[in-house]
């Protein structure tokens, strides 16, 4: 071994750049998960309308999602609308889109699985015993369904952090980018950077992803 | 839509779809042989690896595939081990299927009843015998949806490779941007492939689900 890299995190403010690169794709992936949460409850409640057409569209839509690979869909919407529509979309406004159009279909899916497997005798007991419609949600159908929803839920926001490194792909300066530019700033200086680099951040992923899914176990585990 | 273009360039797409599928089947077939094992190991509580195991499966899914890819191909030279491209997006695959594997499978065979194995047992089977004509039978057919939710993944997940310079879908599309800025077309070529791709195998991977779910496995 030549070299140990740590010296070379030491070296001017690296390991911080690094760090702000990771906050770059978090910041991505956070809004995007907030924004699916909130489309996802509504898309998941619009696809449990009866009407044809309704079922129609969100067939369509969650079939496209799920076959499509993200980064296809990034690079449509990135290259894509630019040619079609002349939109002239920043490489992090359209990746917060792809996110969100992507976690808004599976949180749908998810809103969709929990409120179906609530069985419809807790609707009949709840009116039965003098619950009006608006109680019955609150306090019967709501607080089961979070519990089904949740555990999914975290593990969905672990993938959607995950599949934000993409983004580097389309162009946008995060942890990946930043560790590239270390190590070709330092090549002579430091020839073997690339694995220590390329190592740090698998682990700087790992550590960002792996409490969020302990979690996700640990409540699966609680409420089964 | 410039139609010539697109005829001009179909057999590229073909030959970057053949490379995306033949990266694919290796990748799954040896992330359904590491998943088989690993559940195995974990369902057996074999003592020592199921540490192993449990720490890779933990590593593995909370990774992104781009950068285990990228400390293969780039970081692992560094310390003199030489992997080429195509092997590993193989091994990157691999690596990542197989948790997913695992733990699909694995859900399989916990959803087995003890009875089972106690009749088994009465029956005088051993322990390998019970595996071989009990538990795995009905494991596979159980997990089989999830089993093919992380197949289509797979399949999807090759579109990474085209960061370590895999001259696969992506790849062909981003370079034929580059080259001509005939966005629209190479983008159209890029989703039909997909669709071609992964179209038939969501369908079949539904109907099995269906047909499944009335045989009533495990109920």
């Amino acid at each position: 071994m030549q070299d140990l890299a740590l010296e070379l995190l030491y070296k001017g403010s690296n390991f911080a750049r690094l760090l702000d690169g990771l906050w770059v794709t978090l910041r991505i992936s956070l809004l995007s998960v907030v924004l699916s949460i909130v489309f996802g409850i509504l898309f998941g409640l619009f696809m449990r309308q009866k009407h044809w057409i309704c079922q129609a569209i969100s067939r369509v839509y969650l079939d496209f999602i799920r076959i499509m690979p993200q980064l296809v869909l990034l690079f449509l919407v990135y290259f894509g609308f630019t040619r079609m529509f002349g939109w002239n979309l920043s490489a992090e406004v359209s990746s917060v889109l792809v996110f969100t159009f992507w976690g808004t279909a599976e949180m749908g899916d998810l809103v969709r699985g929990a409120l179906s497997s609530i069985p419809p005798q807790q609707y009949d007991s709840a009116s039965a015993l003098g619950l009006s419609r608006m109680q019955a949600y609150l306090h019967v159908i709501i607080p089961q369904t979070l519990r089904r929803l949740l555990p999914p839920a975290i593990n969905l926001m672990t993938r959607m952090i995950k599949t934000t490194s993409l983004v580097v792909l389309i162009g946008i300066v995060e942890v990946l980018k930043v560790g590239q530019q270390i190590i070709d700033a330092n090549r002579f200086e430091f020839p073997s950077a690339a694995l220590w680099i390329y190592g740090l951040i698998f682990f700087l992923y790992f550590f960002t992803c792996w409490p969020i899914s302990l979690v996700a176990t640990h409540l699966e585990n609680k409420w089964r | 839509m410039d139609w010539t273009f697109i005829l001009k360039y179909t057999p590229l797409y073909i030959q970057a779809a053949a490379l995306t599928l033949e990266i694919a089947f290796w990748g799954i077939l040896f992330s359904l042989l590491l998943g088989i094992a690993c559940s195995l190991i974990k369902y057996e509580r074999v003592p020592i690896l199921q540490g192993i195991v449990s720490f890779y499966i933990e590593l593995s899914r909370n990774t992104p595939l781009l950068i285990q890819l990228f400390f293969l191909y780039f970081g692992l030279p560094k310390l003199g081990i030489r992997i080429s491209a195509e092997n590993c997006a193989i091994i990157g695959l691999a690596f990542l299927g197989g948790s997913y594997m695992a733990e699909s499978f694995r859900s399989g065979l916990e959803s087995i009843d003890k009875i089972q194995l106690e009749s088994a047992s009465s029956l005088g089977m051993n322990r390998v015998q019970t595996l071989q004509y009990v538990l795995f039978p009905q494991a596979m057919a159980i997990s089989m949806p999830s089993l093919c939710a992380n197949i289509i993944f797979l399949i999807k997940e090759t579109s990474v490779v085209s960061a370590i310079a895999l001259a696969d879908l992506m790849y062909v599309t981003k370079d034929l941007i580059g080259l001509y800025y005939q966005t629209g077309e190479a983008l159209l070529l890029l989703v039909t492939s997909y669709l071609i791709l992964l179209l038939p195998i969501s369908v079949l991977a539904s109907v099995l689900e269906r047909r499944l779910r009335y045989a009533g496995f495990g109920t």
